[in-house]
């Protein structure tokens, strides 16, 4: 791996074209100039027109947009230092989004609530550019796990109020959750209870069974290979397979309906939600509480710690960040998996989803989608982060005497 | 290790008799069934079903595979080194992306029918092959690569005769991984009216019949677990294979 | 002092260590040398009651080490193991202080101690205590095992196979420290080797095992002498046992009045040096130095004739 960088950074060094600038920016050129900006809808269902960058925003400002997204490719096309390409990407994505969003108040008629606007491929094409862009400098500044998180903030915040100032209101995704606002708000609770919550379950649930296989040689075959076969059925059809069973005890156990066990809506869900993120859950217990070396095993032993100290003290601490790691994945997993409890009337963002599936009404679709990619993925940016912090190799004490440690070798 | 055998290969039996003669199996299904509502469904041919929805599977696996083999081989290479740190965090972005997110924002640019599954299945399946091959490719031992090196072997040799044979159990069990997952995305396909047994399991969501939440599940369920063992055990067969060749560590 | 009477281990059937007694005194250093498989280890870890024995007793100054329970028991005996076995999610301090912690000391003296104990081993305390374990090089990594085994003061230190993983430099230094330190602090050491010369260098007496069974227990020239077996006598060297005998003593032992010419040799030197300068520079005599002095000589021949077999 550092090897690979150190190459990098000799390969990337020196006059000329940074080789993955040219392809972001050829990317951004022809997205520009073959792509509509935008998508204008006369309503929501009639077929869309396309609409350039040029004709979506007034005279002047379009070409001021254009002229900082050409200099902005410009200097990516160049061999710039990683700070400035991550500070150009950053502002060329707020730029582009406030670029969207002027070209859906100026190309809607003031009066017209029925006009949709939409942003179009161009629009898209370039956003995944910069959004490479920043990767890309991201990674080449090796940003240590706080400066991601800031990083991370910082988008989230800038979003948070690009969306809140109203900037955006009349593009047609916009307009589709003013419709429901209250209802997405609701959906998105559901949403991040079923993820979470599932998560929260099977941690108190499968955390313990790890422990537990690990001293127990002839359960741990038999459970993970049992909930190895879980993880095979498909997603849906367990979700389907769970309404029977559930009806049945949310009519026949007493209780049960009162705390909301039922065979439609969330219980399902939920109890499918669990039931996949057991295996993570259990195994990477297991992955964690072997990979504690054995000679530290041994070390803690022979100096007179107990069982429970040894536990506490050396195997938990040396397994969390692989437990960690476990969690992350069943987070970000149940994030996108609790879109189909939209199916069974579970809710969350996969009642939009479906909904505009159905309806062929792409917003809806959008409106339902992108919450749900956006928090898989500062969920994954986040716990990555606070795995990374977690282990006992970049702990934030390790990194602060290993400077100490260079500094005094130099 | 035997008696495993021989409940996989009645599984199969069972399974093969099932999509051949699905009405024989009417009073296996028929308790899960309300209110006499049919136990089988017939609205398509089950065999057709799994036939599409395999064939499915197989053109996104195979199409991810080559390409993303392609793509890890290449910045693996001197010349597309400068790109590996980024497309391995690519990978690890895109992995992010909720399968179902994905098919569902391929629907707006495709269309309905069977193209936004397969791309939805294709770009899901790069990740894992690109990511396996990755490992693969960057942990031959390095003595291994430096006695390549020393007999004289050319870049194209070292990759195509000790590189790739040696990654292979690791590329194969990212195949797997991917081909495991479609299984399972592809029923989702149905909900953008792609021909797979999730059709079964949102007749029966709909009409709220178990039986036939039940019989599209199994199906897929016992596919993926056949598909697992073959691959597994192709991994196994090829790992050993390999490890005859290293010295013992 | 350490008793073991009649120690016996059966695994599965096979008696990995196969009745074994011997005697250890106070302030000694015993070595443990044996192949692979021989029982060494399942000896020594049986002292501290990591393994428990299927007969036999080990009484350590008197007492049954059965009296403690076993973490107790630990508690109070040094542990050193090839490969250090620190605790990665600690710091080096933190890594010293985990059996005075066990043993409820107060702060400060833990970090008295921590800091008196990585002076000795020549780490210096302000650089060193906040590091990470893999922060430090495999010589380093040593030095804290051996200090964190040695942080609450025991009377009795273990330690198995602990200069295995060093390159031959910095081993020889390590063994120097080992012995300096011991010297210092009088501990009883029992240390588990698979190399003679190391278990010549630091026992003072040396266990050969083999397969289970003790097959002597003797100091080092003794062993070289005297092998009890022909097992002993291979492990010992048989090519080398001249050179090895040399190797344990002193020129002074071989002093004698007199005058020799050329470049003179230290006192202190290993009889096996002097030979060796003595056939290098065909001289029959050397002059002996010992504090900047010239004190008398030693002769090729009385060098040679202490090389022969003792009788």
């Amino acid at each position: 791996m550092s090897a690979g960088f150190d190459l990098q950074a000799t390969t990337r060094r020196g006059a000329g074209l940074d080789r993955l600038g040219v392809l972001l920016a050829a990317i951004v050129a022809a997205g520009l100039a073959l792509q509509p900006f935008c998508l204008f809808r006369a309503n929501r269902i009639v077929a869309a027109k396309p609409v350039g960058l040029l004709s979506a925003l007034p005279p002047l400002e379009s070409q001021i947009v254009l002229g900082l997204i050409v200099v902005a490719s410009v200097l990516l096309l160049l061999r710039t230092p990683s700070p400035l390409r991550l500070s150009v990407s950053v502002l060329t994505l707020v730029l582009l989004a406030f670029a969207i969003g002027r070209a859906g108040v100026y190309l809607t008629p003031s009066s017209n609530t029925y006009a949709r606007v939409a942003p179009g491929g161009g629009f898209w094409f370039a956003a995944f550019a910069f959004a490479i862009a920043l990767a890309d400098a991201a990674v080449r500044l090796r940003m240590p796990p706080l400066g991601r998180l800031a990083l991370l903030a910082l988008i989230g915040g800038a979003l948070w109020l690009f969306l809140w100032s109203g900037a955006c209101d009349a593009l047609s995704i916009l307009r589709e959750y003013a419709n429901r606002a209250d209802v997405f708000w609701r959906e998105a609770r559901v949403h991040l209870f079923l993820a979470a919550g599932s998560l929260a379950a099977a941690a108190v649930v499968g955390i313990p069974l790890g422990i537990l296989c690990v001293r127990v040689r002839p359960l741990r075959a038999a459970l993970l290979n049992s909930l190895n076969i879980l993880q095979t059925i498909p997603s849906m059809a367990l979700f389907g397979l769970l309404i029977a069973p559930l009806a049945w005890i949310g009519a026949h156990v007493p209780g049960a309906s009162a705390i909301g066990i039922a065979g439609i809506g969330i219980a399902p869900a939920f109890v499918a939600l669990f039931a996949y993120s057991l295996l993570p859950m259990v195994s990477n217990t297991v992955a964690g509480l072997e990979s504690v070396p054995v000679q530290a095993r041994d070390a803690a032993r022979g100096m007179g710690m107990t069982a429970r100290q040894r536990f506490m003290e050396i195997e938990l601490p040396l397994a969390f960040p692989v437990i960690l790691t476990g969690i992350r994945i069943v987070l970000v997993q149940n994030l996108g998996l609790a879109v189909l409890a939209g199916l069974i009337g579970g809710g969350g963002f996969g009642t939009f989803v479906f909904q505009g599936i159905s309806q062929t009404a792409t917003d809806l679709v959008l409106l339902g989608a992108l919450p749900t990619v956006a928090l898989a993925f500062a969920a994954a940016i986040v716990l990555d982060a606070a795995v990374e912090m977690t282990r006992p190799m970049t702990s934030a004490s390790a990194r602060k005497s290993k400077s100490l440690f260079e500094r005094h070798d130099e | 290790m035997k008696g495993s055998a021989l409940i996989r290969l009645l599984l199969l039996v069972l399974l093969v008799a099932f999509l051949l003669t699905p009405q024989s199996f009417r009073p296996v299904f028929q308790p899960f069934a309300a209110n006499g509502a049919p136990a089988i469904y017939t609205q398509s041919s089950l065999l057709a079903l799994t036939l599409s929805h395999l064939a499915m599977v197989g053109v996104a696996t195979l199409a991810a595979a080559i390409v993303s083999i392609g793509l890890a081989v290449l910045v693996t290479r001197p010349a597309g080194r400068e790109f590996l740190p980024l497309s391995r965090s690519i990978a690890n972005i895109g992995q992010t992306f909720p399968p179902v997110a994905v098919l569902a924002l391929a629907v707006p640019v495709f269309g309905f029918g069977p193209i936004p599954t397969l791309i939805a299945l294709f770009l899901y399946g790069l990740l894992p092959i690109f990511e396996n091959t990755l490992t693969g490719l960057t942990t031959v031992p390095h003595s291994v690569q430096e006695a390549a090196r020393g007999v004289g072997m050319t870049d194209t040799q070292r990759l195509i005769s000790v590189e790739l044979p040696l990654a292979l159990p690791i590329i194969l069990a990212g195949i797997r991984l991917t081909a495991v997952i479609s299984l399972g995305t592809a029923t989702i396909g149905s909900t953008v009216a792609a021909k797979t047994l999730g059709e079964v399991i949102i007749a029966g969501l709909i009409s709220n019949n178990t039986a036939f939440v039940l019989q599209g599940g199994l199906v897929v369920a016992l596919l993926a677990l056949f598909i697992h063992q073959g691959f597994t055990s192709l991994e196994a067969r090829i790992g050993r294979q390999a490890g005859a060749m290293q010295p013992a560590q | 002092m350490i008793e073991i009477n009649g120690i016996t281990k059966v695994y599965e059937g096979i008696r990995a260590v196969d009745d074994v007694s011997l005697k250890i005194g106070s302030g000694e250093i015993v070595t443990v040398v044996g192949t692979s498989g021989s029982g060494k280890t399942t000896l020594l870890r049986m002292i501290n009651r990591l393994v428990e024995p299927t007969s036999g007793t080990i009484l350590i100054d008197g007492r049954d080490n059965r009296d403690l329970p076993g973490h107790e028991l630990r508690r109070a005996i040094g542990y050193a193991i090839q490969g250090y076995g620190l605790f990665p999610h600690r710091t080096v301090a933190q890594n010293i202080a985990t059996v005075p912690k066990l043993l409820g000391w107060d702060k400060k003296r833990i970090e008295s101690r921590v800091d008196e104990l990585l002076a000795l081993f020549h780490l210096e305390p302000s650089q060193f205590r906040a590091r990470m374990p893999h922060e430090l090089s495999g010589g380093q990594q040593q030095r804290i095992g051996v200090a964190r085994a040695l942080a609450a003061e025991p009377a009795v230190l273990l330690m198995d196979e602990p200069f295995g993983a060093l390159d031959p430099i910095i081993r020889g230094k390590a063994q120097e420290d080992l012995i300096e330190i011991q010297r210092r602090f009088a501990t009883t050491i029992v240390l588990v080797t698979h190399g003679m010369d190391e278990a010549i260098r630091l026992g003072h007496r040396i266990a050969v095992m083999d397969k289970g069974k003790l097959l002597q227990f003797a100091a080092p020239a003794e062993l070289i002498a005297h092998p009890a077996t022909a097992f002993v006598a291979d492990l010992a060297g048989r090519a080398d046992r001249a050179f090895r005998l040399l190797s344990l003593s002193p020129v002074v032992d071989l002093l004698e009045p007199g005058e020799a010419s050329g470049e003179p040799i230290g006192a202190q030197a290993s009889l096996k040096d002097a030979l060796s300068e003595a056939l290098w520079s065909g001289r029959a005599a050397l002059p002996v130095l010992r504090d900047g002095a010239i004190v008398g000589r030693v002769t090729r021949e009385k060098l040679m004739a202490r090389a022969g077999q003792p009788q």
